[in-house]
């Protein structure tokens, strides 16, 4: 049976969901998958609201446009108000819940509150929220290893980049290791 | 198994045009094709190349005219109101029979229109890309990798027949990154180019590379002379076939909404409907043939796309209007889903057998 995992991630413009995408999409094509990466672009991309539609997949992917989310990582107030109703039933839903108050209002899918923003500051990772979601995304889809993510990240840090490079994978390894409660 | 590269669509052209010998590219920023330029921009330079941001859209298509009638590959890239712009310069390359690739990331229109993809710009692209008696290739890729495949075809066969190829794409086409395959790119072909203007070195007479014919008969004799080029072309209409043997219902989509109906095709499947997928690869030449073989068997078409109807049109007039054919599209940035596609294809299944 094949199994076609369809992310949307959303956000604020500058949290680096566009770079979070792509990460798990390269983690996807190492680990041998069929992937695609589509994102909102346009005025959005300058601090409005951005989202990645990704697609990981045993199979060709038709369509790369995601409508129907089995996962929905939420890292604001407004993406988790536009997509909660758009989740597929049993599918999931990561919460940044430093920024997000509210609850999860439906009760058919799984729900994962990850205080991702105030961790990477206390752990001095500031701007790296999205990078712990990375990580927590890796654990739930369960898809490819924790060292695959990693080295898709060290090859899609650019070379003026590499002093970054550890805080991003501390980041990934803190996102996969949390534990709620 | 070549190792595979995350590319966006429009990286992906660029690289293209670049494996293909293009060393000379003239733009104009647009969303949503920027990265395109912006990635000749960064390579050219190292490759010895040349990228050059032109003052206008109109300019760049001049440049393109310059660098091809000097005899080597060129490219220039755009968004829908930029065509518009570039019209002019592609008929002035159609008359004096100079080869060019000219891409376009449709975005919605008319005017400024929208930002979002779109499919509005297929008239413009296979019935009045300029003025006068003239095509172009147009091809029309569905995936990042064909993306790549195609802009290489585009500078063969423009070279083959001194036309100008155009590479069709969207907004979403051009942003969507998936896995490309860069090493089939292939053998590139060098064709002598005895008609360019290289300078004659005094060994040779001189060369003209010109558009205006002041004589009607010497004009009309040029016109049907590349209109028998144009009828060797037409044996390049190609199309993508999907579970369309025992199809009763045939879908016809070109580029991302190929994906779409093929989506939709496999979700009717589900509910009972012998439905299959024709995807035009190539736009002009139209693939007629193909789609009046379909015509013998299917009852109902259903054609669907990002416009208020036009690719609709060719797929009448090939069928000769036998078949009832079924219009299902979104238009100004928005996109089709797969269950209006399912929907309209239940719709033309409820169609009587005629």
């Amino acid at each position: 049976m094949s199994v076609t995992h369809e992310l949307m991630i959303a956000g604020f413009g500058g949290q680096g969901v566009l770079f979070a995408g792509k990460i798990l999409v390269y983690a996807g094509l190492l680990a041998g998958k069929e992937v695609s990466w589509l994102p909102s672009y346009g005025p959005e991309m300058r601090g409005g609201t951005a989202n990645i539609n990704v697609m990981i997949s045993d199979t060709m992917i038709g369509s790369p446009i995601v409508t129907n989310p089995t996962m929905l990582v939420a890292m604001n107030q407004p993406s988790l108000e536009k997509f909660e109703k758009d989740v597929k039933k049993d599918g999931i839903i990561l919460i940044d819940s430093t920024l997000i108050p509210a609850q999860v209002k439906r009760a058919d899918v799984k729900t994962c509150y990850i205080p991702a923003t105030k961790l990477a500051e206390d752990k001095g990772l500031k701007g790296l929220a999205n990078m712990i979601m990375v990580g927590k995304v890796t654990k739930e889809l369960g898809v490819f290893d924790l060292e695959v993510v990693k080295a898709a990240t060290s090859k899609s840090v650019p070379e003026r980049k590499q002093d970054l490079l550890a805080s991003n994978l501390r980041a990934i390894e803190i996102g996969f290791n949390y534990m709620e409660g | 198994m070549a190792e595979k590269v995350l590319m966006k669509g429009n990286e992906a052209v660029a690289e293209a045009a670049i494996m293909a010998g293009c060393r000379h590219f003239f733009g104009y920023p647009i969303t949503p094709q920027t990265e395109l330029a912006a990635y000749m921009a960064k390579r050219m330079p190292k490759l010895g190349g040349t990228y050059l941001q032109a003052e206008s859209e109109i300019a760049a298509i001049n440049m393109v005219y310059g660098a091809s009638a000097a005899g080597v590959r060129a490219m220039t890239s755009s968004s829908s109101p930029g065509l518009s712009l570039k019209s002019e310069g592609l008929s002035y390359l159609a008359g004096s029979d100079l080869p060019a690739v000219v891409v376009n990331i449709q975005r919605g229109g008319p005017g400024l229109g929208g930002i979002r993809p779109s499919q509005a710009d297929y008239f413009h692209a296979t019935r009045s890309t300029g003025h006068g008696d003239f095509h172009l290739i147009v091809l029309a890729p569905n995936t990042v990798q064909e993306m790549f495949d195609l802009t290489i075809e585009a500078f063969e066969l423009a070279d083959k027949y001194r036309v100008t190829a155009m590479v069709l794409g969207d907004g979403m086409l051009g942003q969507v990154m998936e896995p490309v395959d860069i090493s089939r790119a292939g053998n590139i072909t060098t064709f002598a180019k005895d008609w360019a203007l290289t300078g004659t070195q005094g060994k040779r007479s001189k060369n003209i590379v010109n558009s205006l014919y002041l004589e009607a008969e010497e004009l009309e004799m040029l016109n049907l002379k590349r209109y028998e080029k144009y009828a060797e072309v037409g044996k390049y209409a190609r199309t993508d076939s999907y579970l369309t043997e025992d199809a009763e219902v045939i879908v016809v989509a070109y580029g991302i909404c190929a994906r779409i109906a093929k989506n939709a095709v496999n979700g009717a499947r589900k509910k009972g409907v012998k439905a299959g997928l024709i995807r035009p690869i190539t736009l002009w030449p139209f693939p007629k043939k193909q789609m009046k073989a379909a015509a013998a068997t299917a009852k109902a078409f259903v054609v669907v796309e990002m416009s208020m109807g036009q690719m609709v049109e060719d797929v009448e007039l090939s069928i000769r209007c036998s078949r009832p054919v079924i219009l299902c599209s979104r238009t100004g940035g928005m996109v089709p889903t797969d269950e209006a596609v399912i929907s309209a294809i239940m719709e033309a299944d409820r169609t009587e057998r005629s």
